[in-house]
């Protein structure tokens, strides 16, 4: 049975079978290589996106279980010439250092900052408590998404 | 070769790639090209590269273009490793690129027919002071850089330097920030197929019999690849590869047999190994009076724990491969490759591509063989091959399991008058290239092996379990020893920092227990004994950033600690403090760092570095340890391996006395010991309560109460 998904606002016909996990569909079927492979077990956050307003990470969910609903990956938000202000954000407070982490962090802090647009510390960390950084760029990171709250409010 | 030994050494990498145009190219299209052996692993290094050239030649940094490594190509800096890049590549590019300024001003001086002294430049407009100007686009030519380099042209005086020494912004984050394809593992050539293996359960694992068959009529399967033990699949689709992997483990039958030792570091104690007495003072002699303190301190073996699973792209045609990969050493995972896939070195094309964060040397080079062996299946065809987080957790090589004894005299007057240490600890090394035999997985595991080569020891004065094994403090007698163990239980090779994390450990967790015993403030009792003013410096400095209170007294569960070391001995200076809070975990809520690391080329570079290194030093000894039983490392998944998330990374503040008039040296891999030592210290400040064995856990701190 055809499944059909929406990615970044284009409907997308999946050739994969319905038990395949969302992220090989979104990296080698609609090229969003942004979408990342960390752990396939849920428990890093490299591989999030947005699904109907929350981050889901999309390793751990079958292609079948999305059919018919909405996705937003890192690709959907913004570009090198016209970034979102999270991934502005991230240049300016040059928050990365091997950036493996970076897009799924954004994607999950771009989840909080769309239904809560001042979030506390505590919020934040609660908000990304499910993605991993190796390098150790949390601090960073953390002023990278106040200062695009900042932004944000101001549209 | 005796000319060889009688050339005129050249600065850095240079001394090895001698030709100019090995490392740049000036463009008549008003762009510079630079040709980089060293790679970038996060750490910032291209940004600080093109810095340099952008400095010595004088134009602005939007000309300078890069070329990532590839081994057709590039200058064969051997390995991107022991922040070593600045000092190698950053040399060798400031020495070229001041010579290639030299030659285009002779080149202008003579268009515009005035001497050198009367020309400047400007973006790469050189004017005369009569009026006259020319661009180095219009000069130049193929055969500019044709030529060894001198070593003679003088690089800018830091007064002139106007680029380096500037927080310049990172030229990979914007790309990597918007998902942008830049990875090792977003390579998607067409008609590219995917791999994946089919490990053993355990190291010495013996396969008895495999179902191939059902595998092969998968849908979508290419190939199943059985070669002694090693076993592998080749499918049209990721997810295809991933289903036949896993049916190819469970037809998979295998003996198994208790290899591993205890869970616990001093099985090294009972091994046998090569000792060395590697730092001897006066007679060694334990002074007469005073006490005599004793301390031992462990760590357990850590993962690299890179977020990305370490990945390949392998192509075979008519006998010859390309490879893409994240390798840090390109040429010598050439080298490596060789024999196993049974071609000469120049039939293996090697390209860089970027990977995630390594920390060291983990499966990078290891999947390139893998990727390697299962494209000889697919021929025509590029097979991308990611190990699985299982695979990369279990097979990575770690850091090795250490143990460190100290003893030391301290007199009346609270001065230690003789120290002793003795550190065990198998090689800290086993890149590609360090043979006789192989460093690659799957070498090991086919029909025919190749047998599995001696772990190394980078020697001193670098070193590798004894890196930093030699206090840079004055003890009247002092004796160390290395305790070298080969043949580790488990893979080992090089872990950010090598041996010095466990070694600084215990040298500063050793001289806090010593500033008790004396009834000295800690820093006091450092300065005591400490004469290089730089390393005074960075003390000092910390100590007024976090204003410290001499003689602080916890309320019992709050506490400060400090930790300080010279990395490598003659390194950057780090000193820091941590703070700690003890409740049912034990947390690490702030750390102060000052730093000193010669002249710093990118200051926003080398904070990023010192606070990632910092954070990650903070989870090494309150976290992590490779988790193995008799068989197997049992260590999977990130539940066994629980590295700090957000809720609990401490806040740093880091101060950079940056010394532009001095040499730069690295800065990514000095923090860990002197952190991991500021918290056992900030942990005994608060609660009376002294961890000698890493990392901190609760069961630990449990253990420790009662």
């Amino acid at each position: 049975m055809a499944i059909f998904i929406t990615v970044n606002g284009r409907m997308h016909d999946v050739t994969a079978d319905a038990a395949t996990p969302l992220l090989y569909v979104l990296r080698n079927e609609t090229g969003c290589k942004g979408v990342r492979y960390g752990c396939g077990l849920g428990q890093c956050g490299t591989c999030t996106v947005i699904i109907e307003g929350k981050p889901v990470q999309s390793c751990d969910v079958p292609v079948s279980a999305v059919a018919g609903k909405a996705i937003t990956t890192i690709e959907g938000i913004g570009t090198v010439e016209h970034p979102h202000p999270l991934q502005r954000a991230f240049v300016e407070e040059q928050a990365a250092q091997c950036g493996y982490c970076a897009t799924g962090i954004i994607m999950s802090a771009k989840a909080l900052l769309d239904v809560n647009k001042s979030p506390s510390d505590a919020e934040l960390k609660q908000a990304l408590s499910k993605n991993l950084c190796r390098c150790g760029t949390h601090q960073r990171i953390m002023r990278a998404v106040k200062r695009a709250a900042v932004e944000m409010r101001k549209f | 070769m005796a000319e060889n030994t009688a050339r005129r050494k050249l600065p850095g990498s240079l001394d090895t790639n001698r030709n100019l145009s090995q490392w740049l190219d000036i463009n008549g299209d008003g762009t510079v090209t630079m040709r980089p052996g060293k790679i970038e692993i996060g750490q910032g290094i291209l940004t600080a590269l093109r810095q340099i050239v952008a400095e010595e030649l004088d134009v602005n940094l939007e000309r300078v273009r890069l070329v990532t490594a590839v081994t057709a190509l590039s200058p064969n800096e051997g390995v991107t490793s022991g922040s070593r890049s600045i000092e190698e590549s950053g040399m060798a590019f400031r020495y070229a690129a001041a010579e290639a300024r030299e030659l285009l001003l002779a080149r202008a001086g003579a268009k515009l027919g005035v001497s050198i002294e009367q020309l400047s430049v400007s973006d790469g407009v050189v004017s005369s002071r009569n009026g006259g100007s020319v661009t180095y686009w219009e000069i130049t030519d193929a055969e500019l850089l044709k030529r060894e380099a001198s070593g003679e042209a003088t690089p800018k005086s830091h007064t002139q330097h106007k680029i380096v020494g500037t927080a310049s912004p990172r030229v990979d984050i914007p790309r990597k920030v918007s998902g942008a394809p830049v990875y090792v593992q977003d390579l998607d050539p067409p008609g590219m197929l995917h791999g994946r293996m089919s490990r053993p359960p355990s190291y010495n694992a013996e396969l008895i019999s495999v179902d191939l068959d059902d595998v092969r009529a998968m849908p979508g399967v290419v190939a199943v690849v059985r070669d002694g033990r090693f076993l592998g699949v080749v499918a049209e689709r990721e997810e295809q590869a991933i289903g036949a992997q896993r049916r190819l483990t469970r037809n998979a039958q295998w003996r198994e047999e208790p290899t591993l030792p205890e869970f616990d570091p001093r099985y090294l104690l009972k091994l046998q190994a090569k000792s060395e007495v590697i730092s001897e003072k006066a007679a060694a002699k334990i002074a007469v009076g005073g006490c005599t303190f004793e301390g031992e301190y462990t760590r357990q073996f850590l993962a690299h724990a890179s977020l990305a699973p370490s990945c390949a792209v392998a192509q075979f045609d008519d006998g010859k491969y390309t490879v893409w990969t994240h390798s840090q050493g390109i040429y010598p995972l050439r080298a490596e490759m060789a024999p196993v896939l049974g071609v000469p070195a120049d039939d293996i094309v090697i390209h860089h591509v970027e990977g995630a964060g390594c920390y060291g040397h983990n499966a990078a080079d290891d999947v390139a063989l893998d990727a390697a062996l299962l494209a000889r299946a697919a021929p025509g065809r590029p097979v991308r091959l990611q190990w699985m987080r299982e695979e990369e957790f279990a097979w990575e090589p770690y850091s090795s399991a250490m143990v460190v004894k100290t003893r030391a005299t301290l007199s009346d007057e609270g001065h230690i008058t003789s120290w002793q240490m003795d550190v065990w600890s198998h090689g800290h090394s086993s890149r590609p290239g360090r043979g006789p035999g192989s460093n690659l997985l799957a070498a090991w595991h086919l029909e025919k092996p190749l047998v599995r080569a001696q772990t190394a020891n980078p020697p001193l004065p670098g070193g590798g379990s004894h890196r930093n094994a030699i206090p840079i403090y004055e003890f009247p007698h002092q004796r160390v020893t290395n305790h070298l163990i080969p043949d580790p239980p488990l893979r080992a090779s090089a872990l950010r920092g090598l041996g010095s994390q466990c070694n600084v450990f215990a040298i500063e967790s050793f001289m806090d227990e010593l500033a008790v015993a004396a009834g000295v403030d800690p820093i006091e009792f450092r300065l005591r004994h400490l004469v290089d003013p730089r390393g005074r410096a960075v003390i000092e400095k910390v100590a007024a950033m976090a204003h410290w209170k001499a003689h602080h007294k916890s309320d019992g569960d709050q506490g400060r600690g400090i930790g300080f070391a010279r990395y490598k001995n003659g390194a950057g200076y780090m000193a820091m403090i941590a703070d700690v809070e003890l409740a049912e975990t034990i947390r690490v809520p702030r750390v102060w760092c000052a730093v000193d690391v010669g002249q710093a080329i990118n200051t926003d570079g080398v904070i990023n570095q010192i606070e990632g290194g910092i954070i990650q030093a903070v989870s090494f000894v309150l976290r992590e340890e490779v988790k193995y039983d008799r068989e197997r490392v049992t260590l999977r998944s990130w539940d066994d391996y629980p590295i700090l998330s957000f809720a609990d990374v401490p806040e740093v503040v880091v101060a950079l006395i940056n010394r532009p008039e001095l040499a730069p040296v690295g800065a990514g891999e000095g923090t860990q010991g002197p952190v991991s030592a500021a918290v056992g210290n900030a942990l005994f400040n608060a609660s009376g309560i002294r961890l000698r064995d890493m990392p901190f856990t609760r069961e630990r701190l449990v253990a420790a109460m009662v």
